[in-house]
């Protein structure tokens, strides 16, 4: 029963984490950059959705409230640094957004303070087969409103006209600024669309765990991973990794104890990155 | 070359007579010379090599903890030491003391290097952004697994030997300057050394073009992972060093400090300029300065500072104080300018 419990909770979860990994593909694959802030991101959305509950509003608005702040939050984050980096080094853009996420993990630790906080939703526990596995509502509803934003989104890149400059962009910049498309407005909406997904994450993430100012970086590298093992452009391989994420965490939540769960997905992206690199050595190429 | 000889005796000299001179600054200055060596050791791979890691964070604190470990271990059971925390219930002879602090010292270098042998075949393979994510999961993942382990402290710390009672109250500043001065010297003649062989130049093949340098019969992953386990081995000792001057081991805000001390090695050596022999000195000494600066005048806001920091040096000076000085006086660098073209090229400016 544990095993059941363990598994849907992690693919409860994992469908939050592909939400996020959605975030970081878009970019890296539009703007070939790294973005190690995007944890720093989604607890910023977290926190949004948090100080809406202290001021009595239900926490659940902040699904939409707080992707609109963070729109423009991330426009303003591409126009003073990420504009800069675009088309330089890789190592470059990720040491840049390294300085990004140092910044904000200590601006939210003046403004919010270093508590572990989340957002009450009230929403109560379902019980299922015989009371044996307990689902809170709230993870649940989590969930559905990730696959939601994600559906939207899909539909919203193949049909307008927007998400098609974008795609175009992401194929090949040049011939797309030649055919008319303003690719720096194109990488700003970008950014702006993936801070917005990190703030939906957020929202939900102030609902359903907790989130702490120095929450971050996790969530980074649970998005790099996935994508790496999906793929630039699988949205069905990201949100499988995603769910296959969830469940390994939750499980070497109950096998090794919590105070080993942040250290074991680290340790999960060195493994994947070595077997990739192995297998990849054997026909003599290496991860691109 | 006579005036190169002037120059490093006027910085022995100046080394040596230093925490006379400036007896307040004794452990600024100790923490100076860990800084300059983990930026020399960060640039070994990350300048000259090309491999931009952010793990060596781990040698760091690796060495950091064998070191006191080795220390406690020797005389006393570890475990009940670690348990006791801050109460002293054994205390350290000072024969004791320097010797346990002697052999931690080579084992904090000799297991670190190791350890980036053993891992070197399976993490040099990746590449760019790759090999750079991989290292930053290393870091964090050891500090996040050495703050579970019972045996050394885990989340409460460990807390390293006190320095032993030899009738001086300075002789404690004294001890860890000199030691650490002793080993940025013995890093740095290492480096210069090294610097001076081909070896220098399969790293700089390797940064270059790495397929290249295969091709032309350079067995590159075996030159990647001694350059990996050189900068490890100086790591180790710059970690165990750093243990015994703050003297309280925590596993995740001192010694696998990826926030801080990590993202400094690599801030350091791009500060200077990588790749050269001089920069990550140059580096480490202004980031020194600058970062008191910020500690003492913006106290509290010291890391928003280093973040702005961070962003603005990768943005702007990607090239380092090393590199622009490069441009500015190409004739200092051992290039030879065409004075002609040089007046051509100010004239299109």
């Amino acid at each position: 029963m544990i095993a059941l419990q363990a598994s849907l909770d992690g693919i409860l979860l994992g469908i939050l984490f592909a939400l996020i990994a959605y975030g970081m593909a878009l970019q890296w694959g539009v703007m070939n950059i790294i973005n190690i802030a995007q944890g720093d991101l989604v607890i910023l959305g977290g926190y949004i959705a948090y100080f809406m509950y202290l001021s009595g509003i239900h926490p659940a608005w902040g699904v939409i409230v707080s992707p609109i702040i963070m729109y423009f939050v991330g426009i303003g984050i591409y126009k003073l640094v990420i504009n800069k980096v675009v088309d330089r080094d890789l190592f470059i853009s990720i040491l840049a957004t390294f300085g990004i996420s140092i910044l904000f993990m200590q601006l939210m630790n003046f403004a919010f303070g270093a508590d572990v906080v989340l957002a009450n939703s009230g929403y109560g526990t379902t019980m299922l087969f015989d009371n044996s596995v307990v689902l809170p509502n709230s993870k649940i509803f989590s969930a559905f409103i990730s696959i939601i934003f994600a559906i939207g989104l899909v539909i919203y890149m193949k049909k307008s006209k927007l998400g098609r400059a974008i795609r175009a962009t992401a194929q090949n910049a040049r011939a797309a600024k030649i055919l008319g498309v303003d690719t720096e407005k194109v990488y700003a909406a970008t950014f702006g669309i993936n801070a917005a997904l990190c703030g939906v994450a957020g929202a939900l993430i102030s609902i359903t765990f907790t989130i702490h100012p120095y929450m971050g970086l996790p969530y980074t590298i649970r998005s790099f991973m996935i994508v790496i093992v999906a793929g630039l452009g699988n949205l069905p391989g990201v949100a499988m990794s995603g769910m296959g994420l969830g469940m390994f965490e939750e499980f070497a939540d109950y096998i090794l104890g919590t105070e080993f769960r942040i250290g074991s997905v680290f340790l999960l992206l060195v493994l994947i990155l070595v077997y990739r690199r192995f297998k990849l050595s054997k026909k003599r190429e290496y991860l691109k | 070359m006579n005036k190169n000889i002037i120059f490093y005796a006027a910085i022995l000299i100046f080394g040596v007579t230093a925490p006379f001179i400036l007896p307040a600054f004794k452990v600024q200055l100790s923490i100076l010379c860990v800084l300059i060596i983990l930026a020399i050791t960060w640039n070994i791979q990350g300048g000259e090599m090309g491999y931009n890691s952010f793990g060596n964070i781990l040698f760091y604190g690796l060495g950091m903890y064998l070191c006191a470990s080795v220390q406690v271990g020797m005389f006393f059971p570890l475990a009940e030491w670690t348990e006791s925390g801050g109460e002293k219930t054994f205390v350290h002879t000072p024969a004791q003391f320097f010797q346990g602090f002697g052999v931690g010292l080579a084992v904090a270098a000799i297991v670190p290097a190791i350890v980036a042998g053993l891992i070197g075949y399976s993490i040099l393979g990746l590449r760019g952004h790759y090999f750079a994510i991989c290292t930053l999961g290393l870091g964090v993942a050891a500090g996040e697994i050495s703050g579970g382990i019972e045996i050394i402290g885990a989340g409460q710390g460990f807390t390293t030997p006190p320095f032993p009672d030899v009738g001086r109250l300075e002789a404690r500043g004294e001890f860890f300057y000199f030691c650490s001065f002793a080993v940025l010297i013995l890093t740095f003649l290492a480096v210069k050394s090294i610097y001076s062989t081909r070896f220098k130049l399969v790293l700089n093949a390797i940064r270059d073009n790495e397929d290249k340098a295969e091709a032309m019969g350079i067995e590159t992953m075996k030159y990647k992972i001694i350059g990996w386990m050189i900068s490890a081995f100086f790591c180790g000792l710059a970690g165990g060093i750093m243990g015994g001057l703050v003297g309280y081991i925590d596993s995740t805000d001192v010694a696998f400090d990826g926030r801080e001390m990590g993202v400094f090695m690599v801030l350091m050596a791009i500060l200077g300029g990588k790749g050269t022999l001089w920069g990550p000195i140059i580096g480490a000494t202004t980031f020194h300065f600058f970062k008191e600066g910020f500690w003492t005048f913006f106290l509290g806001w010291q890391y928003v500072a280093l973040g702005v920091l961070i962003v603005v040096i990768v943005i702007y000076f990607p090239e380092g104080i090393m590199g622009w000085l490069r441009e500015k006086y190409p004739e200092r660098f051992g290039e030879v300018v065409d004075e002609a073209d040089r007046k051509a090229q100010v004239e299109l400016k």
